[in-house]
Order: C-alpha cells, then structure tokens, then sequence
C-alpha cells in the first residue's frame, strides 16, 4: 500500500507563512462552497414550501417541510418505490456480474498460460477503445429478437460476459502484484486452478475487486442512456429514467417534488462515496476511472 | 555419464508443457464469459454495424445495400451532421481545457503541503461524482431557466437575464460550464501526478534562486506532462461522448435550434426517433473515427511536448 500513499496521501504540513496559508485555507473553503452550492442549494429548496423556492438563495433549509418528498414519491402514475427498487436490482446484479466475470477473465490472463494468450489480450484491450456507439445498434437488433427490449436483461445480462472489459485490465494489474509463491503452496496442497482463483486469489484481492463493485454501480445507479433505449413499460424504470419522465410531465410550477425526488436519487452514490472515499479517489488517481 | 543424464534434463520440460496444455482448458472455462461476449456482444455486433452502415435499414425490413449513400448523404448534405460536429468540438474545445486549466489550479494549492487536503479533495471531487447523473442535469435546467436561479440572482441587480437554456446563443454554454463544475476527476489525477514530482528538485532549484515562477514552468509543468497529456486524452473522449446533460437540459431534442446537438445525441434520435439504423450506424464509425485521429494525434504530438522522466536516464 505504500506506493499508493505516495499518490494520494497526504504531504506532511510545512511551514510557510501563517497569513499565505490562511489565505489559501480562505480561498479552498470558498471555492468549494461556490463549487458545492448549486447542490445544497437543491437540498435545501427541495425542504422548502413551493412558494419559495425561486426566491430564496439560502442553502440553510430554514424549514423542514418534507410535503414535496411525500408529493414527488407518488408523483407519477408508478410510485418511487418500484423505480427505486429497480435501479437497485439492475445496479447490484450488474456488481455482481463485473466482479465474477471480469475476476474470473482476469484470472486466466494473469495466472494461466494457454494457448493464444497474447492475441485474447490484445483484443481485450483493443475492446477499451471501442465507443459502445459501435456496438450499439447491433446489439439492440440482437436484444430485439431475443424479446429482451422492455426488461433487464440487456442491462444485465451484458455485464455477465465481462463486456466492461476495463475492469479486467484493472484485475489483471492487481493479480500480476500477488506473489506467485502462494499458487504454488496450494498447488501442492491440492488446489486446482479454481482452487487457486477462489482461494487465494480473490481473498488477497479485495480493494481490486471492491473498486470494480463501486465503480459498476455508481456508473448502472447514474446509467441514463441504456436504461432509455431499452425500457419502455414505466413499471420498469430506473429512477434517471423516472426523473425524465418526471420533468416531462410537471409545469414549472412544481420544481419542489421534482428537486426531492432528484436529491433522493443522488443518495445512494453519495452514500458509496462517504464509505469508500478513499477507494474512489485511489481508483481515479492510479487509472484514471471515469468517477 | 553426460549421455545418461541429457535426456533427464531434457525431460524435465515434458510434463510442465503438458500441464500447459492441460491448463488451456481451465484457462478458457475461465475465460468463457468474456470470450462469449466478445464474440456476441461486441465483436459481432462491431462486424455488423460496419455492414450495417452500407445500408438502409429500419429495423422492420431487412437492411437494404446501399452502398456509400449513408456517408456521402452525411459529408456532402446533412446539415445536422454538421451542426452536430460543430456543437461538439465547440463543446470539448471549450470545455475540456477550462476543465483541466480549474483542476491544475486547485490541484497546485492543494499539493502545499496543507491541512485537510483529504476533506478539500473530497469536496473538490463531488461535483465529478455526481454530475454525469439525471438529477444535476434537471438542476441545470432549474438555475438557468427563465424563472431560474441565475436570473433571481440578476434580477437583484436589476438585471432581466435571458431563459440560459432556450436561447440557442447560450444553450451551449450552460453544457460546458455544467462540465468544467466536473474539475475534481482530473484533479485528482494532477495530484497524483505532482505526488511523483522529487521534492529535492524543488529544493536544489531554491538553492539556485528560482522563484515560484520559474519552478512551476521549469520543474512541474515539464515532469506533469505525462499526466498532461493523460488528462487530455482522457477527458476529450469522455466529452465527446457526452450524452445525458445535453438529453435532459433540452429535453431529447438538442434544441433550441439544434444548438445543444451532441452528436451522440443526434445518433441517438436518429436511430432510435427516426429508426434510421443504418445511417447511425455509419455515424457510429464516425465517431469512433473521430476518436481514434483524435488519439492518434495526440500520441504523435506528445513525443515533441511530453517529457517521460526516463529517457535521459
């Protein structure tokens, strides 16, 4: 972990000038507030009655009023609840899928020699490149003719066959860094190649394998453009799916349900981000994940 | 003796290739996932849209050979086309430098050697972390609408500002700022970048009486090019395929006037409003065309502006 500490640790505190640092403390806190206020601004206004909304620029939620949560929750003709329970269900089996898929590819390339290794990784990462623009009408006629349009399954089903293929290079890198020595010991203990994958692999790799599950679901909770092409039947929305069928049929009139159901969206990422800070950040800084 | 002991020694790789070979058959049970969707799933599919972008086709009747109709329609008279491209390298033009130029900055004070840099970057990284999503692009659309926050802000000074987002002089311009908000990302990588910058260098160059400014254009800017040049690269591929903010804040139509047509945007209504596949397919090469030049030229240039700290060495 040391080398990682380099990257994102922090230097220790030097000296300088009392009054330079203050000045720099007085500018980071108020650049971040500018950065941060359109956001409480919207948590704030969404605990506000309706009326004031347009007039109050305070991010202090001077009242509590949580009518607009109540009204946006069953706002549309499906309630909150089922889009809720749907985003979860596409954003966890789609963890689920990267983790195993991506792990077990990553395995073989890392640990097992076979034949025609070489070319399956060159072409899993010449994958990397590929804008899923490429791919995706193809995939819509093949998903069509399958009757997979209007459910899950292309949402899911995709994440199973390891198709985020950055995930496996992500693996790969991690696996290379576990000493082969311990393969060997439970080779003589017995272990088969699973054994291996599933006994000495996979527990040594967590923080590998827990930054594949944030980041797949913080990319499937905020997916937008997958869920619009293939969901049709509103009982089957995502929440981003909700929220834009949500600002389609309100008036101005009622930006209050709409900010609430908006900042309750926003939670559940907001919520991975506070437990795994520092797995996010890490992630960024050593490859460069989209956050 | 030596004849007697050859062929042990010979031997001995017999039984390892052997359980090579046996492995090849564990290692693509291993694989079998990713390989079958390699096959199905994006290999396939990537064989098929090139044909399919040959071809007219409207997913109810087979694709039709067309030949190179869809790109010559597309370089010589879709005006959408066009306007697509253009609203999209002003967008990354704009953006993605504005973007990197606000994360550098931040990232440079935050590297002082100053207390709470974890919370700082914490703050600084939210905006990326949540400013892909739905909810912020509807943010977006409530602070600079007509009756939005910025123009309450303005009226305060008397000021009678213009509906930001339907008045196509400045549509554009909301979508960028909207992605310039998203600086923490790159930040993060520039921090880590300037984390791998020696800090003896920095001492032996006070020594030598270089000021502030001369360390930054003689010492970080030259070792963070790497970085840099990774930023860009990254962040431009990113903007080009930048979808949702500018689905939502127009709401699916690019407008007003096509002035927020992201060209995926504008492959999205044309296959899935018009059901034109086989021209968004040919827009799809497109793009990944565009992409790759793009990549490309950054590569070839980088050798004359980045410097990797083990050349010299």
């Amino acid at each position: 972990m040391k080398d990682v500490d380099a990257l994102i640790g922090t230097r220790p505190v030097t000296g300088g000038h009392p009054w330079r640092r203050g000045l720099a403390h007085g500018l980071l806190i108020a650049a971040s507030i500018g950065m941060l206020y359109p956001v409480l601004w919207m948590l704030a206004s969404s605990l506000r009655p309706e009326a004031e909304i347009f007039t109050n620029f305070s991010i202090w939620p001077a009242s509590f009023d949580l009518r607009a949560y109540g009204e946006g929750w069953t706002a549309l003709k499906v309630s909150f609840t089922r889009f809720f329970l749907n985003s979860a269900f596409v954003a966890s089996a789609a963890v689920i899928g990267n983790v195993l898929a991506c792990s077990l590819a990553a395995f073989a390339f890392a640990r097992l020699n076979f034949r025609f290794k070489r070319v399956w990784f060159a072409l899993m990462l010449g994958t990397l490149m590929l804008p899923y623009h490429v791919t995706l009408i193809p995939q819509y006629v093949l998903f069509l003719h399958l009757g997979w349009v209007d459910t899950f399954f292309p949402l899911i089903v995709p994440k199973f066959l390891a198709v985020d293929a950055f995930f496996i290079f992500l693996m790969v890198q991690f696996f290379r860094t576990i000493p082969r020595e311990l393969d060997e010991a439970a080779m003589m203990d017995g272990c088969g190649p699973f054994g291996i994958y599933w006994r000495v692999i996979l527990p040594l790799s967590k923080p590998v394998l827990a930054t594949a599950a944030i980041f797949s679901f913080i990319w499937t909770w905020d997916d937008f453009f997958g869920p619009l092409i293939y969901l049709n039947d509103m009982t089957h929305y995502t929440v981003p799916l909700a929220l834009r069928s949500f600002i389609d049929s309100t008036g101005r009139s009622e930006w209050g349900p709409l900010f609430a159901m908006s900042i309750l969206s926003l939670v559940p990422v907001f919520a991975v981000f506070l437990f795994f800070q520092r797995l996010i950040i890490q992630g960024i800084a050593m490859s460069g994940l989209k956050g | 003796m030596t004849t007697v002991a050859l062929p042990q020694t010979r031997s001995e790789p017999a039984p390892r290739r052997r359980r090579l070979n046996a492995q090849d058959g564990a290692a693509y049970l291993f694989l079998a996932p990713w390989l079958l969707g390699f096959f199905v799933l994006t290999l396939g599919p990537t064989v098929a849209s090139l044909y399919l972008s040959f071809t007219n086709f409207d997913l109810l009747q087979a694709p039709r050979w067309a030949g190179l109709d869809n790109y010559w329609h597309m370089f010589a008279e879709d005006k959408r086309f066009r306007n697509a491209l253009s609203v999209t390298f002003w967008y990354v033009l704009l953006a993605v430098p504005l973007e990197l130029l606000f994360a550098l900055a931040i990232a440079l004070v935050l590297d002082k050697g100053l207390r709470g840099l974890t919370f700082y970057r914490a703050l600084f990284y939210i905006p990326s972390l949540l400013g892909g999503s739905v909810a912020i692009a509807v943010l977006w659309r409530q602070i600079f609408g007509y009756d939005g926050l910025v123009n309450e802000g303005l009226s305060v000074f008397g000021i009678d500002g213009p509906s930001w987002i339907s008045n196509p002089q400045y549509s554009l311009y909301t979508l960028v700022l909207l992605r310039v908000w998203q600086f923490g990302s790159p930040m993060v990588i520039f921090l880590a970048g300037l984390r791998q910058i020696p800090q003896e260098l920095y001492e032996a160059a006070a020594i030598d009486g270089a000021g502030p400014i001369a360390k930054f254009f003689r010492i970080t800017l030259p070792l963070l090019a790497p970085v840099i040049f990774f930023n860009l690269v990254l962040q431009t591929i990113n903007s080009f395929k930048a979808f949702t903010p500018a689905f939502i804040v127009s709401g699916g139509s690019g407008g007003p006037i096509d002035s927020t047509l992201f060209y995926t945007l504008y492959l999205y209504q044309e296959a899935f409003a018009y059901f034109r596949m086989g021209y968004a397919s040919a827009l799809a090469w497109v793009l990944l065309s565009i992409i790759a030049i793009f990549t490309a030229a950054s590569f070839l240039s980088s050798k004359y502006w980045v410097y990797y700290g083990d050349e010299g060495r």
